[in-house]
Formats: C-alpha cells, sequence, structure tokens
C-alpha cells in the first residue's frame, strides 16, 4: 500500500509530461481542440493516484496506531558493527542495541505515527562539500495538498475546455494549466528547501504566464508583471531565510531542521526570528499578505478558471503550506506559545481585516472574490500565527472549494452575461442561471461560516485557536490568550458575511441591467460548480469536533484532518497543543455572519439604513474613496516608494555616470591619446625610424662606397688579390 | 747555398707570373702568366723536397702540374667561347660583373 507514497515522484511527473505533449504535439500531432483531453486525463489519472495515496497515508497512520499497542516493546534493534567504535574503545563486534520509540504513545494521547515517508536520491548535485539531494517528503500536509490540488485541477481542467474554447492560445492555456498542476504538486512534496524554492518559483511562473494570457491588452500584461515582480520582492525573503536556516543546521532537509528545532528549543531562538521574519516576507508575497498583497486583485486580468486554481485555491497557498511546513521555525521564531501578539498573526489579521474591507468598494466581481481571498488567505496566516496549525490547514482544505466555486460560478455569469465582471451590469440572474445562483449562495453561506457548511467549521476552528491560544500566554479578560486576534477574526467574520451578501445581490437580484440574453452555462461548467459546491457543504465533516459527534454515535471520525494530517512527531516536540472546542465561542461567530447577512439584507432588500450616505456625509465620502483606492496602497508603491526611490536612484545614477565614470573613461581616452602620441613621436617616429633609417642609409651609402672597387675587371680583383697577400705576407715576415 | 738560388728562382718566375696576369690584356697570356705562377711554385716544392729528402715535394709538383693541365684546359675553353661571342679576348673589356 505503501507503494504510492514511496513513488509518490510519479504524481508530479504526469502532469509535467502532459504539458510537454501539449506543448510540442499539440497543436501539430493531437490538434488544437482536443488538446484538453490530454490535459484532463493526466490530471484525473494524478487525482486517482492521490486518493490512492490518500488511503494508503490513513492506513498507515492507523496501523502504527494499533502496532503500537498491539507490541508494546515495539523496538527496533540496530546492529552496527564495530566501525561506530569510537564509544567503546574500539572492540570489534561490539553490538549497539538502540530502541526506538515509535511515535508519542507515552503521554496517552494516543497520538498516530506521522513519520512522513521521505524517499531520496542522494548526489543531486554537490558544492563545495555540501551534498544536495533530490526527493519526496510524503506526510500528512501533502496528502491533503495533494487532494486539494488535484480535484481543483481536475474540475479546472473539465471547467475551461468550455470557458476558453475556441481562445487563440487555447493550446497555450492547457500546456500552462498542465505545468503549473505539475509544479504545485512538486512544491508540497518538496523533502528540501531547495526543491521547495524550485517550486515556488515554478508555480510564479506559471501564474505569470497565465495572468497575462490575453497579453494583447496592456492591462494584462501590466497585472502579469506586477504579480511577478512583487512576488520577487517575497522571494528575496525565501531566499534568505533558506539561508540562515541553513546557516543554522547545514542542511536544507526539511524533516531534518523541523527535528532539530524541536530539539534545540530556544537555543536557536534569535535564528529562528530571523529566518522567520525573512520567510515571512515571501509569505506575504505569494500569499497576499498585507503589506504585498497588491498583486493578487490585479491577477483578476487573468482568465477565471485560472484565477479560481491559482488565485484563490492552490498557488496562494503555497505561503501558508511553507509555514505550515517549517512551523518549528515559526513557533520558536515569533514564540508563538508563550506570546499574545507576534508578527505573523498580527500580519495574517490585519489581512483579514483590510481584505474584507477592500471587498466591499469593489464593482467587479472577481476583485470581490479576489480581496475575500486575500481576507482568507490572512485567516489561515492568523491561525497559524496564533498556534492553530490544523485549524489553518482546515481552513486552507474548506476554503480551495468554495472559493473555487464562487470563482468559477463567477466565470459563470461572465460567460452568460457578455464577458463582463462589473456587477453594475449584472442583476436579476437568478432567474436566467439556477445552477450558478445556487452554487454561488451555498458557496456564499460556506464562506461566511453559517452552519453546517464547510466554512463555519474552519472559521470556528480559528476563532477557537485565538481564544485558547497556546498554554505559555497568559489570557486578557473574557478575549483570551490572542485578544487583538480575536477581535480581528470576528469583526472579520461579520464584513465576510456583509460583502457576500452584496455580492450576491448585485449579481442575481434586482432587475438585469446588462445587455443581450443571459443565459445558463453548459453542463459541462455547471457539473463542476455542483461538485464543489457539494464539497462547499460537506468539506466541513473532515475535522469535526468531537462533542458534536459524539451525539450522532461517530466520535470516531472527529478530527480527522487533526488525526491523519498534522506532523506530530515534530508538532509534539515544540509543544503544541490542541485546545478543546468551545460551544459559545461558535455561536458568537454564528450569530455575527447572521448579523452581517441580515444587516446587508435589511440595506438591499428592504432598502433600510442610511442609503446615499456616502453623496451626503463628507467623511463617509473619504471613507468610500479611501477603500475605493486601496487604502492608497498602490500609489504608495508605485509613487511614493518606488518613485521616491527610483527618481533619486536615477539622479545619482546619472551624476556617478557624468562625472565619475565618463571622467574615469574620458580621462583613460586622453591619457591614451597622449601617451600614444608620446610614444608615436619619440619612440616610433624618433628612436626605431630613425634607427631604421640609419641602418638602410648605412648600409646604402657603405654599399655605394664599396661598389666602386666592383668593377668587373678580373685584373682589378687580381691586384687587390695579390696586393692583399704582399701586404699579409709582409706582416708575416716582420711581425713573426 | 743551393737552396737559396732555387728559392730566389721561384721568387722571380712567380713575380714574372704576377705581372703578366695582372698587366696583360690577352686571355692567353694571362692564362700563360698562371702557368709560370703554379710552376714557381712547383720548384719552390720540389727544392724543399730536396733540402729535406722527402718525396712528397715532388708528388705535390706532379699534382700540380696535372691539376694545371685540367685548368688550362678549362681557361682556354673559357678564352674561345669569349672570342666566339665577343671577337676580342681583352681581358680589360669584360666587365660585366660591374657593381
Amino acid at each position: 500500500m505503501d507503494w504510492i507514497l514511496e513513488n509518490a515522484f510519479l504524481i508530479p511527473l504526469i502532469p509535467a509530461v502532459s504539458f510537454l505533449v501539449i506543448l510540442l504535439f499539440g497543436r501539430s500531432v493531437i490538434g488544437a481542440e482536443r488538446v484538453h483531453k490530454v490535459g484532463i486525463t493526466a490530471v484525473g489519472i494524478v487525482w486517482v493516484l492521490s486518493m490512492i495515496a490518500a488511503i494508503s497515508w490513513i492506513t498507515r497512520v492507523e496501523d502504527s496506531t494499533s502496532s503500537k499497542y498491539d507490541d508494546a516493546e515495539h523496538a527496533q534493534i540496530a546492529v552496527t558493527e564495530g566501525l561506530s567504535a569510537s564509544s567503546a574503545g574500539g572492540l570489534d563486534g561490539e553490538l549497539h542495541l538502540a530502541a526506538e520509540d515509535d511515535g508519542y504513545g507515552g503521554d496517552g494521547g494516543g497520538y498516530a505515527t506521522t513519520e512522513p515517508v521521505i524517499s531520496e536520491v542522494d548526489g543531486w548535485w554537490s558544492s563545495s562539500g555540501v551534498d544536495f539531494a533530490v526527493g519526496t517528503l510524503v506526510d500528512g500536509q501533502t496528502v491533503l495538498l495533494l487532494i486539494v490540488v488535484t480535484s481543483i485541477s481536475l474540475l479546472v481542467h473539465i471547467y475551461s475546455s468550455e470557458y476558453v474554447k475556441g481562445d487563440r492560445r487555447f493550446v497555450h492555456y492547457y500546456a500552462f494549466l498542465s505545468l503549473f498542476t505539475a509544479s504545485m504538486l512538486f512544491f508540497v512534496m518538496a523533502q528540501n528547501l531547495v526543491q521547495m524554492i524550485v517550486g515556488w518559483e515554478l508555480v510564479g511562473v506559471c501564474s505569470f504566464a497565465l495572468i497575462g494570457h490575453w497579453w494583447e491588452e496592456r492591462p494584462n500584461t501590466d497585472a502579469a508583471l506586477k504579480a511577478f515582480l512583487t512576488n520577487r520582492v517575497g522571494d528575496i525573503g525565501l531566499l534568505v531565510g533558506v539561508i540562515i536556516l541553513f546557516g543554522e543546521f547545514q542542511t536544507f532537509d526539511i524533516d531534518a531542521i523541523n527535528r532539530m528545532v524541536g530539539e534545540m528549543g530556544s537555543e536557536v531562538h534569535f535564528a529562528m526570528l530571523m529566518a522567520s521574519i525573512a520567510l515571512m516576507a515571501a509569505v506575504c508575497s505569494k500569499s497576499g499578505q498585507f503589506p504585498l498583497h497588491t498583486w493578487l486583485p490585479d491577477a483578476m486580468a487573468g482568465p477565471t478558471p485560472v484565477s479560481a486554481l491559482i488565485h484563490a485555491a492552490t498557488m496562494v497557498v503555497a505561503g501558508v503550506f511553507m509555514i505550515g511546513r517549517l512551523y518549528p521555525v515559526f513557533f520558536e521564531g515569533f514564540s508563538i506559545g508563550t506570546s499574545s501578539i507576534n508578527l505573523m498573526a498580527f500580519i495574517g489579521g490585519f489581512t483579514a481585516l483590510i481584505g474584507a474591507g477592500l471587498a466591499f468598494a469593489q464593482w467587479d466581481i472577481k476583485k470581490v472574490l479576489a480581496y475575500s481571498t486575500v481576507s482568507q488567505l490572512g485567516y489561515m496566516v492568523m491561525a497559524l500565527g496564533v498556534g492553530a496549525w490544523t485549524a489553518a490547514m482546515f481552513h486552507l482544505f474548506t476554503h480551495a472549494f468554495f472559493k473555487a466555486c464562487l470563482f468559477l460560478g463567477a466565470g459563470s455569469v461572465s460567460h452568460a452575461a457578455h464577458h463582463t465582471f462589473d456587477m453594475r451590469e449584472m442583476g436579476g440572474l437568478r432567474k436566467h442561471m439556477p445552477h450558478t445562483y445556487k452554487t454561488f449562495v451555498i458557496s456564499t453561506l460556506a464562506l461566511a461560516g453559517i452552519f453546517p457548511f464547510a466554512g463555519f467549521w474552519s472559521k470556528d476552528e480559528i476563532l477557537l485557536g485565538a481564544y485558547e491560544g497556546q498554554e505559555g500566554a497568559g489570557s486578557f479578560l473574557f478575549l483570551g490568550k490572542y485578544p487583538l486576534m480575536l477581535v480581528f477574526g470576528c469583526v472579520v467574520a461579520l464584513l465576510t458575511a456583509a460583502y457576500m451578501t452584496r455580492v450576491i445581490w448585485y449579481t442575481f437580484w434586482g432587475e438585469y441591467r446588462g445587455h443581450g440574453h443571459p443565459h445558463e452555462s453548459p453542463k459541462v461548467m455547471t457539473v463542476p460548480l455542483w461538485i464543489l459546491a457539494v464539497m462547499a457543504v460537506i468539506a466541513g465533516a473532515f475535522n469535526l469536533p468531537t462533542p458534536v459527534l459524539e451525539r450522532v454515535g461517530l466520535e470516531g471520525l472527529a478530527h480527522l484532518v487533526q488525526t491523519y494530517a498534522e506532523p506530530t512527531h515534530y508538532l509534539n516536540a515544540i509543544g503544541l497543543s490542541h485546545p478543546p472546542p468551545s460551544f459559545w465561542l461558535a455561536v458568537v461567530g454564528l450569530v455575527l455572519a447572521l448579523a452581517g447577512i441580515a444587516i446587508t439584507f435589511m440595506y438591499f432588500w428592504r432598502n433600510a439604513g442610511p442609503h446615499g450616505l456616502t453623496e451626503r456625509n463628507r467623511y463617509a465620502k473619504a471613507g468610500y474613496t479611501f477603500l475605493e483606492q486601496k487604502y492608497y496602497l498602490d500609489h504608495l508603491y508605485t509613487d511614493i516608494v518606488v518613485g521616491s526611490i527610483k527618481a533619486p536612484i536615477a539622479r545619482a545614477a546619472n551624476w556617478v555616470n557624468d562625472n565619475v565614470i565618463d571622467k574615469v573613461v574620458n580621462t583613460a581616452g586622453e591619457g591614451a591619446r597622449d601617451s600614444g602620441r608620446w610614444v608615436y613621436r619619440w619612440i616610433d617616429q624618433g628612436t626605431i625610424d630613425n634607427t631604421v633609417n640609419a641602418l638602410g642609409s648605412g648600409a646604402d651609402s657603405g654599399g655605394q662606397g664599396l661598389r666602386v672597387m666592383q668593377t668587373g675587371k678580373v685584373q682589378n680583383y687580381g691586384s687587390l688579390l695579390f696586393g692583399t697577400a704582399a701586404v699579409v705576407a709582409i706582416v708575416f715576415v716582420i711581425v713573426l | 747555398m743551393l737552396l737559396n738560388q732555387f728559392l730566389l728562382l721561384g721568387a722571380l718566375l712567380f713575380a714574372v707570373g704576377v705581372y703578366g696576369v695582372l698587366a696583360r690584356r690577352n686571355g692567353v697570356m694571362v692564362l700563360m702568366s698562371i702557368e709560370l705562377m703554379l710552376n714557381a711554385v712547383n720548384l719552390n716544392l720540389v727544392a724543399f723536397g730536396l733540402q729535406h729528402d722527402v718525396v712528397s715535394g715532388q708528388v705535390f709538383a706532379l699534382f700540380i702540374i696535372a691539376v694545371a693541365a685540367a685548368e688550362v684546359g678549362v681557361g682556354l675553353a673559357i678564352v674561345l667561347l669569349l672570342y666566339r661571342n665577343r671577337k676580342s679576348i681583352a681581358v680589360d673589356e669584360f666587365d660585366l660583373m660591374k657593381g
């Protein structure tokens, strides 16, 4: 059964192959109108494999739990011979008995073993003595993400075959959907931090390519660039964080790092704090957290199914996933166990709040949903910040389904109503599009957190996590251990219900304000909507609290996510605690959500409340403009931050260019020219030429002189010969 | 002293030969003057051989007579060709190698 867990590399490999097949053979061999079948088949196979992986994982956890009680002495005897003799004075053949307790059965909690299945190949490459392994790490968290990614991806693949039909880049669209699926799956099963970075960047590239899918229009390319560049800001944080972790532990192995943090605890607190802050920057960019969330709403320029898959359900949760993956690092770094406020919780809570606020001032239905995604991602980060690991992952799981359903619903509406996303051109669509309307309402209720829909259960767990916090912190009045986070969470619960009700009013109620005749989308689009809507209803059942299930006698099914997904082997080492469920907190959350719906209902349906306040009241108008301008963050970034950095840097660069570089170049040029001249005049002309000329003319005049002797007359030569001989003879006679 | 007389005769002959080579215009006369110089040397070789009672002087003289015969053959052939080409054997008229 463990075969798929050990060979998990097949799961990202299949869509990667599909990407290549579609890209290389899509237009020529397969035919542009049939490529979606390749993509759907590949993702379908991967979905089946993921389900098998999920079952294998659950079986594995079950087996380890039962076997622990069956043979209490479940000890592993490791026989190591001779070589580890440093401890035993070099005796040959000495036996070491190592008993390894499997899991944490001793604390009576009955925790299952959640040791990850790691398959790695050493020696991917090595550099200065550090070996980089490549491999897969499969544990509960990976399996949870496998289910989410492959399910949403499969439904989006199917939905897109109608939505993007006839597009001029249909082949590229499906190629990149496949590549994205492969990258995301690769990311969630990364065994070490280097692989994680690779996956992280790959999904970023796919996001860039798909946001700019219709790049003929300038805003789309701008949005793609903005998404990519904003993410680059965070990626620096990721790199710095990974470098700090490597510097501290000398390894990139995620499992090893988590274990070492658990063992060392406060010894590595400062390094973990630095690493956490750096990694938080990466989370802020990828998961759309304040202050780097501004790219996410603009990313709605891409095709709607892409928004559903990448910018709602999967890629944007990469940051949340990364925190969960390296949770001991953040837990130690931000002292989550012993504080009542920390950077992660604050960023998450604040993002949740401002995202919800911004959703009110948008007319574009996708942008409302985008800000809602920002807000809900903030919720997840906040949950992780207050120590509620399971709640965050559970919310990630449920949110993926209902938010994907909402996005695909928005796509369906736009498909029907003349490709507009402006809610002012919609209205009254509930009569024309009953399926879209019903699924949209179901998902809205799930998002708002209404009992018994999925969002209720996960949102409640987050509020509970904020209230109960961790054991080490003190609590503040009746607001629990993370009071500010609880307040943020409650306000956001109210706002979420309110802005989603507003969307439903503008889109589906009232009179139709657009052009033409809206019509329901075909089955290939509504069936995925219904599947997601059903999941939006029942996804909450995967982590029901025990007291609820005791009433129906099914307490064995409680806390499935907590039991199977949580990597307890290191979460227990850092002392993470699970708060007991609280009935009244659930009631408070539900009442707030209902209040949000009720207020909006009265405002729109019953026409109660202060209509037209923004025209009459100066302060209300200022507030509305403030929201409409997205807190002026875009202005802050482009005009003030970038502008103030850009202009002085440009001026300074210009000055340096004019006064330093040019001067150096000019001086060097002039120096070269002058020395060239000097060399020409004095060395070349003066010395070398003169020497050569002198040699030449010397030889010439010598030749002219000697030429006189060369009379050509034999007797002259003879006279010379005999004259010389006579002189030599005389010299000989006299001297010798 | 018998040797001195031979040497004086040789030197006289050589001097006459040198004069002939340098002063005569007729190519044949020049060749004959060369023969005189060679025979002056032969006389010296034979005289020294007699003085030291060795035969190598006479052997050398024989060699030189043989070589001189060959040399005269070549020299006369050159003179003959000169005459054919230029209708003259006056050596001071030939200065083709003048620099």
